[in-house]
């Protein structure tokens, strides 16, 4: 048998000492490998349009619509059904996105180095919450919207990028972890931080009209910096795939109808099993746990890097949403130790004098102690062109962990 | 027998491994008691917990 643990240390050393940077956009045609015409990315392991959920069905339409490829729903479903569109996993092509993490090919997307390993990722921009793409609407207010992001932000955005040539998030990550963000459902203190970066390098950038609208646009969504903290988590943990032997998650990633995870010493392959409905939630007004789509989004990347649910002892207002209390998450963030290689050495959590976050997955210990990771996460509407319902807390399927390691005990004994 | 019989005289302070019903047997004639939240590896599934001990080394 391999050495394991030799391996893990190696996985876990890549994911520290990576150093996740900011360094400009570019239209997904241009800049993400792999991406073609006729092709669009989602979230979570592989799918097929037959198979997928309402919400992520819902986000290929407005894509379809959003490209000019179709002039209504209908036309839509008929192009996605007819096999003219190859759907291929955002993680297929270091890319990760929210939710239904739909990325079609004119969309703008962040461009972020990790400069230890240089390596690449991408992620589209934050459209804000409720009805918005990906959480399946597809109206044409959601479209006017997306055009603007293309049109306005992103210019005006990648100016004032390429104007600081690039913005350290492992550092405004750090700090937001000390101002009650955990980096998934919470965002506030990140995006605050992004925006006294970027603000400055805009107003020397762009025209006033322009800046005034996407300043405010930034400041309006809490979530901008979902989209940084994401990609930043995924080019951190990409030099710590196909690490021979190691038992380390490199992926969690649901696509609404899956729940999946990548392990990095097993190469590209998924173990999937049925994405659950989170059990534990907040629901908008006029919303129940009937109107919930199953777990969905690759933001679940969070977790994966150490971040999101594992560091929710860190922000106490995501607990209180669902009625829980700041030691229901120091609680949760403690028993994600259990599970866990080691402790990170920038991220904390302050309320545990400072400590490092749980940070890389070990399916053995999953398994062992038959305690699953915690995911902390919004919530879709079943149907597709409704949009976000709710947020909530969930744990990953156990079978996923079990099937990993019988494949891994197969693979390497 | 006889130092069992001692313990008995004295105040429990008791750590339940497993069932929550002990725990709350104890809870409800008084007794201090901590629980551990222990669960069965691999939620006792043996071909699982016979991969698991090839990757524990076990």
């Amino acid at each position: 048998m391999v050495d394991i643990e030799k391996a893990n240390k190696e996985a876990f050393d890549r994911l520290l000492a990576a150093r996740p940077v900011l360094v400009g956009m570019g239209k997904a045609i241009d800049v993400i490998p792999g991406m073609k015409k006729n092709m669009i990315l989602h979230a979570g392991p592989p799918i097929t349009w037959d198979r997928m959920c309402g919400p992520q069905r819902g986000a290929v339409i407005g894509a379809l619509i959003y490209e000019g490829m179709a002039k209504d729903e209908k036309e839509a479903e008929e192009i996605a059904a007819s096999g003219e569109i190859e759907f291929s996993p955002c993680h297929h092509h270091q890319a990760v996105g929210p939710m239904a993490g739909i990325v079609s090919p004119s969309m703008p997307v962040y461009i972020l180095e990790n400069e230890t390993f240089g390596n690449k990722a991408y992620a589209t921009m934050n459209e804000g919450l409720g009805k918005v793409l990906r959480m399946g609407a597809y109206g044409p207010d959601v479209i006017a919207h997306l055009k603007w992001m293309e049109e306005v932000m992103y210019p005006a955005m990648d100016k004032a990028i390429r104007y600081l040539k690039k913005i350290d998030l492992k550092n405004i990550i750090a700090q937001a972890l000390h101002m009650g963000d955990e980096l998934h459902n919470r965002n506030k203190g990140a995006t605050s931080l992004f925006f006294r970066q970027i603000a400055p390098a805009m107003v020397k950038t762009s025209d006033a009209n322009t800046v005034e609208e996407v300043l405010k646009f930034i400041d309006s969504n809490d979530h901008t910096f979902l989209n940084l903290s994401m990609p930043a988590a995924k080019v951190s943990l990409d030099p710590a795939r196909n690490i021979e032997g190691s038992t380390m998650v490199v992926a969690l990633a649901r696509n609404g109808t899956d729940f999946g995870i990548q392990v990095s010493g097993m190469g590209d392959e998924w173990f999937t099993a049925p994405a659950p409905v989170p059990p534990n939630a907040l629901y908008f007004p006029g919303f129940t746990k009937e109107d919930a789509n199953p777990d969905i989004g690759d933001s679940a990347i969070m977790e994966t890097a150490g971040l999101g649910g594992f560091a929710i002892g860190a922000a106490p207002a995501i607990v209180q949403f669902v009625g829980g209390t700041p030691q229901d998450g120091l609680n949760k963030t403690l028993s994600m130790y259990e599970i866990t290689i080691g402790e990170n050495n920038v991220y904390q959590v302050p309320y545990l004098n400072f400590r490092g976050t749980p940070t890389g997955i070990d399916i053995r210990k999953v398994v062992e102690k038959n305690l699953p990771p915690f995911i902390d996460t919004g919530i879709a509407h079943k149907k597709p062109g409704i949009g976000q319902v709710g947020a909530g807390l969930v744990d990953a399927p156990m079978d996923v962990f079990k099937k990993a390691v019988i494949a891994f005990a197969k693979k390497y004994s | 027998m006889r130092k069992i019989s001692d313990l008995f005289k004295q105040e429990l302070k008791v750590i339940n491994i497993g069932l929550l019903s002990f725990k709350e047997s104890l809870d409800d004639v008084g007794v201090k008691v901590i629980q551990v939240d222990w669960r069965p590896p691999a939620g006792g599934d043996q071909e699982v917990m016979d991969a698991l001990k090839k990757l524990l080394g076990k």
